[in-house]
């Protein structure tokens, strides 16, 4: 039993902006009401005071990669799962690309096994959508579904050809699953380290145009026309992606897509020769953030998408050319947002609160509302509390984030998962 | 006037007055090259480390002859006997090479930023000896010392580099130094090697264009800066050699497009009969036998300024002891 005491319940789904209490019983919400209105002594239970706070529905994570199996010594189920909820997300989506692939049902076993041991929040697996993700054969995606996976993707890359791409929309349609897609002409950002632009060329890296992603965004978007499938666009960076993005949705397409807070804070110019700054899609120009903004206040995108992606200092801190892609997103992706797009007057808390939990869960085809009889997630934010970034006080096995030291504005105070409470700061 | 930097790591963040400090540094080096007897005692004691991470012949024996001739010793790490080949990361090689305590390492790395990356890293200056692709500071004051000398000033030249500039880290620090002097640039090659983006890496104001013929380039030219073709290096996409003469070799016919006092530098080493013709290369326009003499002197400069510290053994040249910050911090 856990009772949410006068918090500022905002709630998309029902429209809410209001001060309320919140009981939890088992894993369910069973009580949403005016504060006071909840008699205390029938409530044994635990009781947290939010006066100050926003109570929100648990936030989902559509993209993260928890590195087990294969990869713990950057990180684990039960690492990245504790950053997750240090972050305020209750349910995390898990990209497939471990070791082995997520491809088969015996994999997807093993990570919901391990979750059920040692997961602080809900883990919800992405099977691979080609055998081994080497875009030659579908993988076993129907046994995967029944297992547990939420969506397919060759996340990391793209579905290798059109054709496969194709092949995997129509099935995924008759399976009721949507195609996460890491759009990208391979082709084209071949080398490349970061974006093409005046900053890679004046630094010397091999870069890749915008196009690397919105050719492939495009080849995409037709074939989810051909298909009817549902599409998702993964961490989508370029202005030409969100405009096809934006016209897919025009048309009625069943496209979606979703938006990282390194892309919506950082540019291109940022990078210096810092590893911590490399990931894929890079950052890009000053005209992508500003469109990206632009969709994540207009509605085009779906939601923020963390891909939180740790690499252990020994393999990142390298030549900057020689490092893996990838950032840390758990722990600063509600601050970043908070601070771009709410305190910079670009998007309302409705809107924001709308990213991180009606958004993603509309793309896994499920409701996410503060509702009695509603599984029992919830995050709870301070909006002003001014706080820092420690990487090194992260619960993760990894230290590759680039806002290391930030000051913030407001961040994650608790998230409860089925009923608990699983993190409090 | 001082160096306020600790390191060496690209010209990029280097004022004019700063340049035009270490080029002033390196006169006296000059005069010593002319010297029946070259070697001083200016930096006896100290231990120079030659960390080249990618092959180099001429860069590396210029270091090294400049540390010799102010007489500090060097230990030398060269690529085909690097631990990078056994696995070891650079950062753990270079704490190695650290820890057996040289007053100041000179690298080259194939990597763009990997000098930046280790200066981060270490406490004793750091001389960038070439990045990747991305600069080559002691072969742009090279370039312009020799430039200075030929034409008697930097201000307001008209340079032409002709070549693969996208992969160029000569080039970049060639535009980074001569732009604060209001040289204006004409870079010409194949689009794919001049990329439109060239035109926007110089400071505000700087005037870079890019032109595809030669001989629109060529017109007005008061230094040729030649690249060297890199057939070694696999180019995406690779031009054939032949087209690459058809349209842009420096010829004696095509050098006449330029001032008549126009003079032609080339960082070496040479293709001769590709981009550059035997004529050209030992014409009286030709200052590619002047850019090594100077190297040793500039190098010679940066490696005194960057190590004694303390003045008192400086008999060429005066460097105030003071607390360096280094150069990427103000970048």
């Amino acid at each position: 039993m856990l009772l949410i005491r006068n918090g500022r319940v905002i709630d998309p789904a029902t429209q809410t902006d209001a001060l309320r209490d919140v009981r939890l019983d088992g894993d369910k919400i069973v009580e949403v009401a005016a504060p006071g209105q909840i008699q205390l002594d029938a409530h044994n239970g635990e009781i947290f005071d939010a006066t100050g706070f926003i109570v929100a529905p648990g936030f989902i994570d559509l993209h993260a990669h928890l590195r087990e199996p294969g990869q713990e010594s950057s990180e684990t189920i039960e690492t990245g799962t504790k950053s997750a909820a240090r972050g305020g997300f209750t349910a995390v989506c898990c990209m497939p690309n471990t070791k082995p692939v997520n491809d088969n049902a015996s994999v997807t076993r093993f990570i919901l096994d391990r979750a059920k041991a040692s997961a602080s929040v809900r883990v919800w697996p992405i099977g691979a959508a080609s055998v081994g993700s080497k875009g030659e054969a579908i993988a076993e995606i129907a046994a995967m579904r029944d297992a547990g996976i939420v969506a397919v993707s060759d996340d990391g890359k793209p579905i290798a050809t059109a054709k496969l791409t194709r092949q995997v929309m129509d099935y995924c349609l008759s399976l009721d699953l949507p195609v996460i897609e890491h759009s990208e002409d391979v082709s084209l950002a071949a080398g490349a380290v970061m974006r093409e632009g005046v900053t890679s060329t004046r630094l010397g890296l091999p870069g890749m145009p915008a196009a690397a992603e919105s050719v492939c965004v495009a080849r995409d978007v037709q074939l989810a026309e051909l298909t009817g499938a549902r599409l998702h666009v993964a961490h989508l960076s370029a202005k030409a992606s969100l405009e096809q993005v934006r016209s897919a949705k025009s048309r009625g397409l069943r496209v979606t897509c979703e938006v990282t807070p390194h892309h919506f804070t950082l540019i291109d110019e940022d990078v210096q020769y810092d590893s911590r700054y490399k990931m894929n899609p890079p950052l890009a120009a000053r005209d992508d953030r500003k469109a990206l903004i632009e969709g994540l206040a207009d509605g085009t995108v779906d939601a923020i998408a963390t891909d939180h992606a740790p690499h252990e200092p020994a393999l990142k801190d390298v030549e900057f050319d020689r490092a893996p892609f990838g950032v840390l997103g758990f722990e600063t992706a509600l601050a970043l947002a908070l601070e771009q797009l709410v305190h910079a007057g670009r998007i309302s808390l409705m809107r924001l609160v709308e990213l991180f939990t009606t958004g993603p869960a509309k793309v896994l085809g499920m409701e996410r509302k503060i509702w009695p009889g509603q599984p029992g997630d919830l995050t709870i934010f301070s909006f002003e509390q001014p706080w820092t970034y420690d990487v090194k006080q992260s619960p993760s096995k990894s230290r590759n984030s680039p806002f290391d030291g930030r000051q913030f504005k407001g961040g994650p105070v608790a998230a409860i998962v089925a009923g608990r409470m699983i993190h409090k700061k | 006037m001082t160096y306020r930097f600790r390191d060496l790591l690209a010209l990029e963040p280097l004022n004019a007055d700063e340049l035009t400090f270490l080029l002033d540094q390196s006169k006296p080096f000059q005069e010593i090259q002319r010297h029946p007897l070259k070697k001083l005692a200016t930096l006896r004691g100290k231990t120079i480390a030659l960390a080249f991470f990618e092959n180099s012949t001429r860069t590396r024996i210029s270091f090294g002859t400049a540390a010799s001739r102010l007489g500090a010793d060097t230990m030398n790490l060269q690529a085909e006997s690097s631990s990078l080949k056994k696995g070891e990361s650079l950062l753990d090689t270079v704490h190695t090479l650290n820890a057996m305590k040289p007053d100041c390492l000179v690298m080259r790395h194939a990597s763009s930023g990997a000098a930046d990356f280790v200066a981060r890293h270490l406490d004793i200056p750091v001389i960038n000896a070439g990045d990747g692709t991305h600069e080559h500071p002691s072969q742009g004051l090279l370039d312009a010392l020799t430039i200075r000398d030929r034409k008697g000033s930097l201000e307001n030249l008209h340079i032409t580099i002709l070549g693969d500039i996208s992969h160029s880290r000569v080039a970049r620090s060639n535009i980074h130094l001569l732009a604060k002097f209001g040289c204006r640039f004409t870079l010409c090659g194949p689009a794919m090697w001049v990329p439109r983006e060239l035109e926007s890496i110089g400071p505000p104001g700087a005037s870079i264009r890019r032109v595809f013929r030669i001989e629109e380039a060529l017109e007005d030219a008061d230094v040729i800066l030649l690249l060297r073709v890199q057939t070694e290096r696999l180019h995406e996409p690779a031009l054939s050699a032949g087209d690459y003469i058809l349209l842009y070799q420096l010829n004696a016919e095509r050098l006449r497009l330029a001032k008549a006092d126009a003079i032609v530098l080339h960082p070496g080493p040479m293709n001769r009969g590709i981009e550059i013709t035997p004529e050209v290369a030992d014409g009286a326009q030709s200052c590619v036998l002047e850019q090594v003499t100077n190297g040793i002197a500039v190098r010679m400069a940066l490696l005194f300024l960057l190590t004694s510290g303390a003045v008192e053994e400086g008999n060429v040249a005066v460097a105030e002891n003071q607390p360096k910050e280094s150069t990427h911090a103000s970048h």
